[in-house]
């Protein structure tokens, strides 16, 4: 187990030292891998190593370093693909699971031969002077410290603080069927507050956090770390006073930013090219039509500096890209892996994810959002006679076919009169994919991105993503407070 | 690699990180073999295999520790683990709960539970292929409006799980698990919906036929079609077994001894209390034969057991592991799960409401206006208050019986109030997974529609 690989790392020579390969040994498994009946094969190289501290009472409990490595083989033919995943990276295992492969696509034929060229990313989108698993071990744990002290002295009546930090580098080498080789340094960072508030016996919780592919100072950089244990603290102080939420139909308001998972459930899954290929999206052959009103363009966007949803390339080596979902309200666009693009008759956006060496790919969101309108956040809510502002979320979820999503409000205040009034306890929001949307009826000038924190999960599969929007009003949805 | 080189690899590193400085250690090692399995509209879509293997270290410097863990079992590899490991430990803060179970406290036997078929490492592809064929077949020739599928899907995998540590445990395991599930789309009328059935067992020759899970899955996806939105009220809710399963999963976060010494359980300080009428009692029991959530010990070495949760409506235990036992002054329930790269918490084995004496279709009957819950999604559910907000799907009932399906629709409560207002337990309690339950109706929740 060795720490962090920083520098001038090369994926290719870092594997190839590694595990003892060449670029013969690539040719020969890539080569014996594919045959001349399948569309594509694809090595997939993996090397992670990351940490993970937590705090709590007070203290740092828990650390933790990990390492895996492995690698995926994949043959594609048609609509069918066979996959083999191993962490023993020896050439013979290679070769095994290259047949293995390349059996269980049913695919026959003699071996092909491929010449690999190292391809250069097209996108620079991350690299660090320094790693942050390379920091020494007393700052990050003197950071939690701080971030424990500071949130007590929020509030007296902050009774517990929780925090977790979390730091990855992973290194990737994909190597392609058609030769190309293409590899990746991904950093990342993920620190978590949870802070207990608690008054006259009630106890309530506020989270937040933060983080991307950045480095160690971007935590303490204008005292980042402050707004998130601040809002942590105050939205657990907020809730001890909530009221119970209204149940039934109304308007909501949403605030910026992470509110946008609501575009994340709503639209993006939706519109995965898996789903569409397979016709069973509730926006199945609806490229063209109107799904939202005209306020609302939604895009994906995998090429945002430094941005937790962002990669120089996908987990397939395609180069990542901004991708328009939604137009002025018009369905544009689906987000493609090479399988799903290929089936459609289309070109692959940079969009084919997987977990780990251990998953095969799929379609998957980058950083989608909603890009900003002109009305001003304040004239938003003065517009709302009787409604429910939401200003903050956990997470949500999606029924892809019949379109119906979910997500669950953690901060939230009833509308009286055109002015926010009081808060409310947190309640979920549902509504219905291709028509949620259409309900929009002002949209914000103040778009924010979430602060680096968002995971999706699918098929079993969880990749780190980004959200994020402006204020927005929806003039109906329902809201599931107990207040009937 | 067989157990008695897992053994080998686990006191050459408690070895090493003993000479590194560590007070004491523990190693867990897991490995596994899988294969999944998919067929769409007849043809063959994925076929999966994968082999993996990982270690963890927990070395504890006195009452501080830490965790290393690598799919690297190179022995230098091994001594960087353990130095690491050490080094790390030093790092943490002192925290006088800290450590591991006493010698007397482990389990001294390991029983045989029947967690493993051999059966399930020589499924061939092929196999599974029919039989996912089979479930979507069976789904597709259920009915016309079944239009379209997702597949069919088998998934099965064996794992070796050994666990040692410096006070004298060391032992292992296996155990194995198949899976066979069916999604087929429905459509009518512009409307399309989808649903799924499963089944999941350790044994290959318990798993449900192909045939009877494609046709449960084709039934619950066309049982969803014209769905409407009921308006806005407070009903009586009946929960599926799946969905009263979720409940007593959202209980089982509650009395685990980690959310207690955090603070964030809604069931802190209840111990003792009625919660719920006499005949509610749910138990977590890890010794069960052959069941999904069993084990012959936990990531501690402690034998499972059978500890009652709420017996006749009474929170009587909570759920610990050594650690959140000694902060709380408690004894461990042998509740500890870990990932190799995690240190313990605590986690159900299988947790289950005990079925109760009335038929799922009296309770149905015995509702004049009401739902029944069959989905649930989301996440709206705070676990240190119990507020219960999540968007919800199902079947509405009008005097007595099914009327029609009814979607894009929240139910909201809080969980205390929806233990205490159980009205009624099914007796249709089937193990079909390590967190189960019979039918639950709750007197009264509100239901957000239109």
């Amino acid at each position: 187990m060795s720490s962090s690989i920083t520098g001038s790392l090369e994926p290719r020579r870092f594997f190839l030292d590694r595990f003892s390969l060449d670029d013969r040994a690539l040719e020969d498994t890539i080569g014996n891998t594919i045959a001349r009946s399948a569309d594509f094969a694809d090595l997939y190289f993996e090397f992670r190593s990351s940490e993970s501290f937590s705090l709590e009472e007070g203290i740092v409990k828990k650390a933790s370093k990990n390492i895996s490595e492995g690698a995926g083989v994949r043959v594609v033919a048609g609509d069918t693909y066979g996959c083999a995943h191993t962490d023993d990276l020896s050439i013979e295992t290679l070769r095994l699971a290259g047949r293995t492969a390349r059996a269980i696509a049913e695919e026959g034929g003699s071996a092909n031969s491929v010449s690999v060229r190292l391809t250069e990313p097209q996108h620079d989108l991350y690299s660090l002077a320094h790693h942050p698993l390379d920091v020494p071990l007393d700052d990050k744990i003197g950071l939690l410290s701080r971030i424990d002290v500071a949130a007590r002295r929020r509030d007296p009546r902050i009774t517990n603080v929780m925090v977790g930090l979390g730091i990855e580098q992973k290194i990737i080498l994909i190597v392609n069927s058609d030769g190309t080789v293409v590899g990746d340094v991904q950093p990342l960072i993920r620190m978590s507050v949870t802070c207990i508030a608690e008054e006259n016996g009630i106890r309530q919780q506020g989270t937040s956090g933060g983080g991307g592919r950045v480095d160690f100072d971007f935590l303490t950089d204008n005292d980042r770390f402050l707004r998130w244990v601040y809002t942590a603290a105050d939205q657990a102080l907020l809730n001890l006073g909530a009221g119970d939420a209204p149940a039934g139909n109304m308007t909501v308001v949403l605030g910026p930013g992470w509110p946008g998972v609501l575009l994340h459930e709503a639209v993006g899954h939706g519109l995965e090219g898996d789903f569409n290929r397979k016709q069973t999206s509730a926006f199945s052959g609806r490229i063209g039509q109107r799904v939202a009103s005209e306020l609302c363009t939604v895009v994906d966007d995998g090429t945002l500096a430094n941005r937790r949803g962002s990669l120089n390339c996908d987990d397939e080596g395609t180069p990542t890209r901004r991708t328009v979902l939604i137009e002025d309200g018009v369905l544009r666009g689906y987000l493609q892996d090479r399988m799903n693009a290929r089936l459609m008759g289309v070109q692959p956006t940079g969009n084919g994810r997987r977990e780990s060496f251990g998953h095969a790919p799929m379609p998957r969101m980058t950083n989608t959002f909603l890009l900003a309108g002109e009305s001003a956040p304040e004239d938003i809510i003065r517009s709302v006679d009787s409604g429910l502002y939401a200003a903050n979320f956990g997470g949500g979820q999606v029924d892809i076919t019949s379109g119906k999503f979910v997500f669950s409000a953690t901060e939230a205040y009833v509308i009286e009169g055109g002015r926010i009034t009081r808060p409310v306890k947190g309640a979920t929001l549902i509504g219905n994919g291709p028509d949620a949307l259409t309900r929009v009826s002002m949209v914000g000038h103040d778009l924010a991105l979430d602060e680096g924190v968002g995971t999706c999960g699918k098929d079993g599969q969880s990749v780190p993503v980004g959200v994020g929007m402006p204020t927005i009003k929806i003039d109906s949805m329902t809201v599931g407070g107990t207040q009937a | 690699m067989s157990a008695f080189d897992f053994a080998e690899i686990a006191e050459f590193l408690l070895a090493e990180a003993r000479r590194k400085g560590a007070s004491a250690a523990d190693v867990v090692v897991v490995e596994g073999d899988s294969l999944a399995v998919g067929v769409r509209l007849g043809k063959i879509e994925k076929v999966q295999r994968s082999t993996t293997r990982h270690l963890g270290l927990r070395a504890f410097a006195g009452k501080s520790s830490a965790i290393t863990s690598s799919a690297d079992f190179s022995r230098g590899s091994l001594q960087t683990l353990a130095a690491e490991s050490v080094a790390l430990a030093r790092a943490t803060a002192t925290d006088e709960f800290s450590g591991l179970p006493e010698a007397s406290e482990v389990a001294a036997v390991i029983p045989d539970l029947e967690l493993y078929d051999p059966a399930i490492a020589e499924i061939s592809a092929e196999a599974a292929v029919q039989w996912c064929r089979d479930a979507e077949a069976a789904a597709m020739d259920a009915d016309p409006r079944i239009t379209n599928s997702e597949g069919g899907e088998f998934a099965s995998g064996t794992h070796r799980v050994f666990y040692a540590a410096s006070n004298g445990f060391s032992g292992g395991y296996q155990t194995s698990s198949c899976s066979l599930s069916a999604v087929p789309v429905a459509t009518d009328n512009g409307s399309m919906e989808r649903d799924y059935w499963y089944s999941a067992r350790r044994r290959l020759a318990d798993l449900d036929s192909a045939e009877s899970i494609g046709r449960r899955a084709a039934e619950r996806a066309l049982r969803r079609l014209g769905s409407r939105k009921p308006a806005t009220s407070s009903v009586p809710v009946i929960f599926d077994p799946d969905m009263a399963a979720s409940l007593v999963g959202h209980i089982a976060g509650a009395v685990s001894g980690g959310a207690l010494y955090r603070g964030m359980s809604f069931l802190q300080g209840k111990l003792g209390a009625q919660l719920a009428p006499e005949f509610v009692s749910i138990v977590d029991a890890g010794n069960l034969v052959g069941a999904l959530g069993s084990k012959p010990f936990d990531a501690e070495g402690l034998a499972t057991r059978r500890t009652a949760v709420i017996a006749g409506g009474v929170l009587t235990n909570y759920l610990f592991d050594t650690y959140s036992a000694r902060k709380l002054g408690f004894r461990s329930t042998a509740n500890a799960a870990r990932s190799v790269a995690d240190s313990p918490g605590v986690s159900p084995t299988n947790l289950y409401l005990e079925a109760g004496d009335t038929a799922p279709a009296d309770i149905i009957r015995s509702v004049r206006s009401g739902l029944l819950v069959t989905e649930l999604m989301g996440f709206g559910v705070n676990p240190v208050t119990g507020d219960y907000s999540r968007g919800a799907s199902g079947l509405w009932i009008e005097s007595g019986e099914i009327a029609y399906p009814v979607s894009e629709i929240t139910i909201a409560g809080n969980l205390l109030d929806m233990m205490r207002d159980i009205e009624a337990v099914g007796s249709d309690l089937e193990m079909r997974r390590s967190i189960c339950a019979p039918t639950v109706k709750i007197s009264r929740m509100t239901v957000a529609g239109s």
